[in-house]
């Protein structure tokens, strides 16, 4: 185990393997993410219990996009974690690589729900608990990718970046409950551990596909950028400067 | 098939232009990050060789100090 966090918190061993890795993970991100655009788009049921008619289609968007806007964000501040206890470069990069993704799927989540709101609530916003903790989220980020950019050495910026990352988790608990503990029009949670989702298997499966393709998405985007902040970060090191060479 | 023909598809129903809306900016959103990051490996790799090129070209000894239009003094060690 500790020979594999060590490899693996290696960045020229990260780069390495993650190269044999990454291509699969595209593959199958975009097979999941093709089939349940079809899937959703065109051979899920129109929503008839509810009158939501075919507007509940954004609902193949906006709930895998509000997954990952939260899902991003303790990755992120795990990364950050692992980085502030062990030191791991790796784990900075990559929490570095998540943010701006992050962002751009807690704004996601945020712009389809508010276009969802508008035939459905007769409103795209409102001042409701879940909407504004999703907004404090999109905040979250912006203020981890500017906090990382303000310092003159990357190090300083790594450590604060990291240190709000691990204290805007706490923002994450509240998102997740926050349709329990307070009176809102948002609906409660589709998927449930516990059980069946409220809707017809139709309807939820390829939403799953989806949610799927999304997380393999992620996975997909962070080993490639990654990748890239480590050709950045560690561009003086001997292996880079020959890896470099033997490409040419 | 949920839809009878496809401008049935286009209409969603009389919601087209919500569904459409929601759908097209998390595909735009999401190809520009994959984009975004195509662009930036291409960059790096392309200045990375122009630096390894240059330095070829003069002698050894003078590469030491590592001239490149990059942001330099970033050779922290650990």
């Amino acid at each position: 185990m500790w020979t594999f966090i060590h490899k693996w918190g290696s960045p020229k061993w990260f780069y390495a393997m993650s190269a044999r890795v990454q291509p699969w993970c595209w593959a199958v991100s975009l097979l999941l993410i093709a089939t349940g655009t079809v899937w959703g788009l065109a051979f899920a049921p129109t929503e008839v219990n509810q009158g939501q008619g075919d507007s509940f289609r954004i609902i193949y968007v906006h709930v895998p996009a509000a997954f990952l806007a939260q899902s991003v964000f303790v990755s992120m501040a795990a990364a950050s974690l692992v980085f502030m206890v062990w030191k791991i470069k790796v784990a900075d990069m990559a929490a570095t690589v998540m943010a701006p993704f992050g962002a751009v799927m807690t704004f996601v989540a945020l712009f389809s729900g508010a276009v969802w709101g508008v035939p459905t609530w007769g409103t795209w916003w409102m001042w409701d608990a879940r909407l504004t903790s999703m907004l404090i989220l999109l905040f979250l980020f912006l203020g981890v990718i500017a906090l990382r950019g303000a310092f003159a050495s990357r190090d300083s910026g790594s450590k604060a970046a990291s240190v709000l990352a691990m204290v805007g988790v706490i923002n994450i608990p509240i998102i997740k409950y926050s349709v329990d503990w307070w009176f809102t029009l948002h609906q409660p949670a589709t998927f449930t551990l516990t059980s069946r989702p409220a809707m017809p298997t139709e309807m939820w499966l390829p939403l799953l596909v989806m949610v799927l393709g999304f997380y393999g998405f992620f996975i997909a985007l962070t080993l490639m950028r990654t990748r890239n902040e480590i050709l950045r970060r560690e561009m003086n090191k001997r292996w880079v400067i020959d890896l470099i060479r033997e490409a040419r | 098939m949920a839809f009878s023909s496809f401008a049935a598809f286009l209409a969603m129903g009389g919601h087209g232009p919500y569904v459409w809306a929601a759908w097209g900016v998390t595909a735009l959103l999401m190809i520009a990050c994959v984009w975004h990051a195509r662009i930036e490996r291409r960059l790096l790799i392309r200045s990375l060789t122009r630096r390894t090129r240059r330095e070829k070209m003069r002698p050894p000894q003078s590469g030491k100090t590592a001239p490149n239009s990059l942001q330099a003094s970033q050779a922290d060690d650990t």
